[in-house]
């Protein structure tokens, strides 16, 4: 067999429908993770013992099992369509990764700012909002991003719950004509067009704001 | 609920074999990878450079399933020879985390000092004593954590292998989910999934923080 550039112009397009559907999950994905990434960091810094070792828990706990297995299990025990299965479980199990990176950030404001905002008289929320946090989250950026990425490649996934994304129709169109060189071929192309301008980006972003310690040893796919 | 361990549980470790094959398979291969890719790209050739290059954006760039696929159904029309899905998996999965691991391999070699390497070349060592001797055991203790890390994302992704028919621990869940079909039993047997993949995952968990403890330990920064 081999390639077929009139049927691959001929499929191109019903591939490429699923595009919208790929970066819908993606950023509504991501949109969780950044909030729930935060919110984890937050109670992981609790003081109240008991419940910071929790969430340290049942972040050790999302962070290694696979996300395939996640999305069967939501996708199963709740009745929930399947494209909100798919957003709500990606973005939990990324939201873990992204806990890390705000850790990171948090970590590297010096300590005397936290001392400063003491000797101010500011409320711990005003130390967070006004002082922590404005400092913390600029140089993560490019980190951030670079989960963006992941997230958009990990879309495939869906499939396995019956999300309508590139990967499936690729998968329906090699099971109707047998022909699987051209639509998996297509679909990783369109990947690779996607992310790797986005990761050029974000590498340019790196070196302009320069790493932050020990960001490298976490993010193993940064 | 979580009434029928004896008959679920067994079912699902029928597909261990097969999930720790293509780890072991995986993670070889993906090692190997990473030390060749990673010190390519830090050669001074332009063409080997180059090479690599291409081949770590490549991976990196197209997501991990449709690499599966691709080695799964379009790659045996390409090519004259058969090859069994076990290898096609296999392969996806070393080339896809061997190209996140050479970034690894690259940061930690490129992280060791420069006057390391000059110090080397005023004691007149060759270029091979110079890597042997100096660069790569220092950039050794640094890469080790990120492997580690690299370990658990790729027992992870040997759940993908469900979609290309390999009976693993995921695949047998989902035969068992189609004869079970009640909610609590489909629960049951996802959660008995989600236990085994984190229990099987927990050794690379304590080896990874072990070795991120001993990287930074009694050795000068300076």
């Amino acid at each position: 067999m081999t390639w077929d550039w009139a049927f691959a112009f001929e499929i191109f397009p019903r591939i490429l429908q699923g595009v919208g559907v790929t970066i819908g999950a993606t950023f509504s994905a991501f949109a969780i993770s950044l909030t729930l990434g935060l919110v984890l960091t937050l109670l992981r810094r609790s003081s109240f013992k008991p419940l910071s070792l929790t969430i340290a828990g049942i972040i050790e706990f999302i962070r290694v099992t696979p996300p395939l297995v996640q999305l069967f299990f939501v996708y199963f025990a709740f009745d929930m369509g399947p494209f909100l299965t798919g957003a709500i479980v990606l973005g939990v199990h990324y939201s873990t990764y992204v806990s890390e990176v705000y850790r990171s950030g948090i970590n590297s404001v010096p300590k005397s700012q936290w001392e400063a905002s003491r000797a101010l008289n500011f409320s711990p929320v005003q130390t967070w909002r006004k002082v922590v946090l404005p400092q913390a989250i600029p140089p993560i950026i490019p980190m951030l991003g670079n989960y963006l990425i992941i997230l958009f490649k990990e879309t495939p996934l869906l499939m396995g719950i019956y999300v309508t994304e590139m990967m499936m129709i690729a998968r329906s169109i090699g099971a109707e004509t047998y022909r699987f060189l051209e639509p998996i071929t297509i679909v990783g192309f369109i990947f690779l067009v996607l992310s790797y301008p986005c990761a050029l980006f974000i590498r340019y972003l790196e070196r302009k704001s320069g790493q932050i310690p020990g960001s490298a040893e976490k993010g193993v796919k940064a | 609920m979580f009434t029928n361990i004896d008959t679920f549980l067994p079912y699902i470790l029928g597909g261990l074999t097969t999930t720790v094959q293509a780890f072991l398979f995986g993670a070889v291969l993906a090692y190997s990878i990473a030390i060749v890719a990673g010190l390519a790209r830090t050669s001074r050739l332009a063409i080997v450079r180059g090479v690599a290059t291409v081949f770590v954006e490549l991976f990196r760039g197209t997501s991990l399933l449709v690499q599966m696929f691709f080695f799964a159904f379009a790659f045996p029309a390409l090519m004259p020879f058969t090859m069994s899905t076990f290898i096609a998996g296999g392969l996806a999965l070393g080339l896809n985390y061997g190209a996140y691991a050479s970034e690894v391999v690259r940061g930690a070699v490129l992280a060791v000092p420069k006057g390391q390497k000059e110090a080397a070349i005023s004691l007149n060592m060759s270029k091979f004593q110079t890597m042997r001797r100096v660069v790569l055991p220092q950039a050794f203790r640094l890469m080790l954590p990120g492997l580690g890390n690299n370990a658990i994302e790729l027992l992870k992704g040997t759940s993908l292998v469900y979609f290309i028919s390999l009976a693993d621990m995921t695949f047998n869940a989902n035969i068992l989910r189609s004869s079970n079909t009640s909610l609590v039993s489909q629960v049951e047997i996802y959660t008995y999934l989600l236990l085994v993949y984190f229990v099987l995952a927990l050794p690379l968990v304590f080896l990874t923080r072990w070795l991120e403890k001993r990287a930074s330990k009694g050795v000068s920064t300076a």
